[in-house]
């Protein structure tokens, strides 16, 4: 089964994480580098993926027309994404594990971090109802 | 990497002569994962080259000359890293370049494979990618596509599967007598998972997951002619024919999920019913009724009934009975629920759900829902059945079923908002 594991976070996240220092940076780019590589020699990994800055988020709708209307302001608590990775594992358990290793990314002054991750199922062709 | 080509007699040919050929290649080098690479190495060599220069007279001997000439590079570039020229080296050598290579199979190498593909010490997944790419000849992409991951990812469940197999020193050999039995219902589990992978995935006009089902037959049916004698084989391939025979009806053309009593039983394959009744009725006289007897003896119930009302729901509620004995699945226990409402009434079904509720399995499963929501439907309660389809909609890991459980709760509301009005 697929699960996608998502880092969400407000804007004052993205500020500080902005103001970190260089080799509290380069750390952090490095797991994540490092992190990936290991999902795919697990066999598990299916896609990852970072998003742009919270800056040139917008919120589109359709206008009367069907026209694009766009809302580029949002209140500070809001949460982005801020990236995935989309994993192939046998049990809701392996992906909590996983995802547990992706929080643990370091922090300011090479800490173990706490982020959080959100998991969620990626919904799947397959139907166990017996039709 | 690029697909095979297209050509079926071909692809079908090497796709019989693979485990035949890793046997050969296991036999004389004794190294499973090496020997896996080099038959893999082979088939797409023949694969390229077939097609454009012809079949060679004798298919098997040229693979298996291939697969000894990869096999030989590997150990010189293996005993380079390591020493120097290994002695084994020297005579794999001389071995290829020599014409008598031994290439006859043996009987029980494709078994003794299987075994190996489906030992418990692997976890299923890594199991159903080994099983079809060493015992199915399927590439390794063919494997990744129909499992919609990356060729990487596939690959390299595949090298950690070999890996473990290494690690825990299982040996190329058929298991004890004392441990045939409990074996065999591994192999048979994981051709199983193969086949549910992909009859249960409602992209049924997508051929890629179609081969999966198709592929599992074709495997079940190999290791049913190497054991012709267990009936619990013949079970598994019957139940794989009776329930692959309803195919076609089980969605429509977008893919939505139709239910057993509303499919079009004309679009039912009415010889592949009659080849996996035949299979079962030639075992039922033969010793023990197992677990896959019993599922593909309920499974040709439904496949007998014209039309859904002339189900024979007592036979089948007899069978549930028995596989009830056997098999402490909580999903038999749902079945069994359901035969017992279609029997007895639907109110008798779901004081047996009520027991079901401690279930720890089952507790958050979605089937639990669905299926109380469709006995609350037949016992005349829709507004708690509308709820139970939400609840079943809402837990379920499957965007069809989730469509399918929507639309049921979105139906049974119009009528009771209808109901409403009329009052």
């Amino acid at each position: 089964m697929k699960y996608i594991l998502m880092m969400n976070a407000n804007k004052a996240n993205w500020d500080a994480y902005a103001k970190w220092s260089k080799k509290d940076l380069e750390a952090n780019v490095a797991f994540m580098r490092a992190f990936s590589k290991e999902l795919k020699q697990e066999g598990v990994f299916v896609a990852t993926e970072g998003l742009g800055w919270p800056e040139q988020a917008k919120i589109v709708r359709a206008g009367k027309d069907g026209e694009p209307v766009t809302d580029g302001v949002f209140p500070e608590s809001k949460e982005f994404l801020a990236g995935y990775w989309i994993i192939d594992v046998e049990s809701p358990e392996q992906a909590y594990g996983i995802a547990a290793r992706a929080s643990a990314a370091p922090g300011p002054g090479g800490m173990r971090g706490s982020m959080p991750i959100e998991v969620r199922q990626v919904m799947s062709s397959f139907s166990d109802l017996g039709l | 990497m690029t697909e095979r080509p297209r050509d079926v007699p071909i692809e079908r040919l090497l796709r019989e002569l693979t485990p035949q050929v890793l046997g050969t290649v296991v036999r004389r080098f004794r190294d499973f994962a090496a020997a896996e690479d080099a038959v893999q190495e082979a088939s797409i060599a023949a694969a390229l080259q077939w097609p454009r220069d012809g079949v060679p007279d004798n298919p098997r001997a040229w693979l298996t000359q291939v697969a000894f000439r990869r096999m030989a590079d590997h150990i010189r570039n293996e005993s380079a890293r390591r020493l120097r020229e290994s002695e084994l080296a020297h005579e794999a050598a001389l071995t290829t370049e020599s014409t008598g290579i031994e290439t006859t199979p043996q009987e029980d190498d494709t078994l003794i494979l299987l075994f190996m593909c489906c030992h418990p010490a692997l976890t299923p997944a890594s199991a159903i990618a080994l099983t079809l790419r060493a015992i199915g000849g399927l590439t390794t992409a063919e494997i990744a596509h129909a499992f919609l991951v990356p060729e990487t990812t596939m690959a390299q469940r595949i090298s950690r599967a070999k890996q473990s197999i290494k690690s825990s020193g299982i040996r190329f050999q058929l298991p004890t007598t004392a441990e045939r039995t409990q074996r065999l219902r591994a192999v048979l589990h994981v051709l199983y998972l193969i086949f549910n992978e992909g009859y249960t995935s409602s992209v049924g006009r997508n051929l890629r997951r179609d081969d999966l089902s198709h592929e599992a037959m074709r495997l079940a049916g190999i290791v049913h002619n190497l054991e012709p004698g267990d009936t619990e084989v013949a079970g598994l391939l019957a139940l794989m024919l009776l329930t692959d025979a309803r195919r076609l009806a089980r969605t429509n053309a977008e893919g939505e999920l139709i239910s057993l009593a509303e499919q079009d039983r004309a679009l039912w394959d009415r010889q592949q019913i009659a080849d996996g009744i035949a299979l079962l009725s030639a075992t039922l006289p033969r010793g023990l009724v197992g677990p896959y007897q019993l599922q593909a003896a309920i499974a040709a119930v439904h496949d007998e009934a014209a039309r859904a009302e002339d189900t024979d729901w007592p036979q089948i509620l007899a069978l549930y009975d028995l596989l009830r004995r056997m098999s402490d699945n909580p999903m038999v226990m749902l079945n069994h629920a359901i035969a017992v409402a279609m029997v007895q009434g639907p109110t008798k079904g779901l004081e047996l759900l009520d027991a079901l509720n401690s279930d720890a399995h089952l507790v958050d499963h979605h089937r639990l829902d669905a299926v109380r929501a469709h006995l609350l439907e037949l016992a005349g309660d829709h507004k708690d059945a509308v709820r139970h389809y939400r609840a079943a909609a809402a837990k379920t890991g499957s965007l069809p079923e989730r469509n399918y459980l929507l639309t049921q709760a979105a139906r049974l509301s119009s009528k009771l908002q209808l109901g409403n009005e009329q009052e």
